[in-house]
């Protein structure tokens, strides 16, 4: 992994702006879909072994709803929405009045409505990006899914299995209302997208 | 009752069981979770696969327990060591799900069921029966083996619990 090794405390500060700039408006556009104050947390960057991407959000068997987009272009990667049930329930009853229901699961409409949430935040996301990086980057259409957090999250993971057992990743946290609504980031370059992340920038590794 | 120990396998990973101890791993998703058992020994294998070939790996020291094709005959030596016979496994599996389904996606995407084909083509190879699978879909699965019975649990938040 030879890019990640060699990547100095000063090329991490950048990916960490990149992922702050990315989550910064995400959270102004979640705070106005909710017209509450949303806080965000200083992003962190690291390269974690795969068995610990998971436990960032409570484990490998927590259950979350990703929203999950496949960005390609100059830069590819994955990136990953994730909320705690509790969180989505809030969103739902919050922002779109939809009523509490005791029954577990989610309608159709629940799901497409969290999925938009999920589209309307990691569009933000990226567009920032893409502006602040100047490198194209066009997001697949967004997949929702409920399930395991372990089983979601190495979806993003493969193309970093080919080259070692770890995985560079940008990782923001923001909250809302209190600590009700919390939700997670994740983008994870494709391992040959760094070179080009910092080129763009002006940051040369040479 | 006696407690059966848990003996944990993670992502990219393999370990074997006996005296009844459960082999469990979490959160596969296009992964595959392979057991191998020898009904006679009680002595059971199990293997936490991600990637179908080490022909794409571009690592300096290969992970054997990562990609279909080594991590079988390495968790078959290790059972070898730990006195079953290769003749008397007998195999199940679980997991290659496809988590998100995308239109008109690389070939990378489909690295589920290609996990899945690439685990039953080595056990083909070697001869060992599969009796039961779990494959497939788009959920994901954590799985338990259990090297007292010889059965597989199969836990996801959609389906619940399943034993094959």
């Amino acid at each position: 992994m030879s890019i990640i090794n060699r990547l100095a405390a000063f090329e991490l500060d950048v990916l960490k702006e990149v992922g702050n700039i990315g989550a910064g408006n995400a959270a102004t556009a979640l705070s106005t879909l909710l017209d509450k104050p949303v806080d965000m947390a200083v992003p962190k960057v690291s390269l974690l072994p795969f068995e610990e991407v998971a436990e960032r959000v409570g484990g490998s068997e927590q259950i979350v709803i990703a929203v999950f987009l496949r960005v390609e272009g100059e830069s590819p990667g994955n990136l990953f929405f994730l909320i705690k049930e509790e969180s989505a329930k809030g969103m739902l009853q919050g922002l779109l009045s939809f009523d509490e229901h005791s029954s577990d699961g989610y309608t159709e409409m629940e799901l497409s409505a969290l999925c938009e949430i999920g589209n309307i935040l990691t569009g933000s996301y990226l567009s920032s990006l893409a502006d602040f990086i100047g490198l194209s980057m066009a997001p697949s259409v967004p997949a929702i899914a409920l399930d395991m957090a372990g089983a979601i999250l190495s979806y993003g993971l493969v193309q970093y299995g080919e080259m070692g057992d770890a995985a560079l990743l940008i990782e923001t946290t923001f909250l809302g209302d209190g600590q009700a609504l919390e939700g997670h980031f994740f983008l994870i370059p494709d391992p040959e997208s760094f070179d080009k992340i910092f080129k763009a920038l002006g940051v040369g590794s040479e | 009752m006696i407690q059966q120990s848990i003996i944990k396998v993670g992502m990219a990973d393999l370990n074997i069981a006996t005296e009844g101890a459960i082999l469990k791993t979490t959160g596969l998703g296009s992964c595959v979770g392979l057991a191998l058992y020898d009904p006679s020994r009680k002595i059971a294998g199990m293997a936490h696969v991600m990637l179908p070939s080490s022909e794409i790996a571009r690592e300096a020291s290969i992970n054997l327990a990562k990609y279909a094709d080594t991590a079988i005959p390495e968790l078959l030596e290790r059972m070898a060591g730990a006195g079953a016979a290769v003749e008397r496994l007998q195999a199940k599996l679980a997991g290659g799900a496809q988590m998100f389904v995308m239109a008109g996606h690389s070939d990378s995407m489909r690295i589920g069921p290609r996990n899945v084909e690439s685990c039953l083509a080595m056990l083909h190879s070697y001869k060992i029966p599969v009796l039961s699978q779990d494959t497939g879909g788009n959920f994901g699965r954590t799985i338990e083996f259990d090297s007292d019975r010889g059965m597989l649990m199969i836990r996801s938040v959609q389906y619940g619990i399943k034993e094959i």
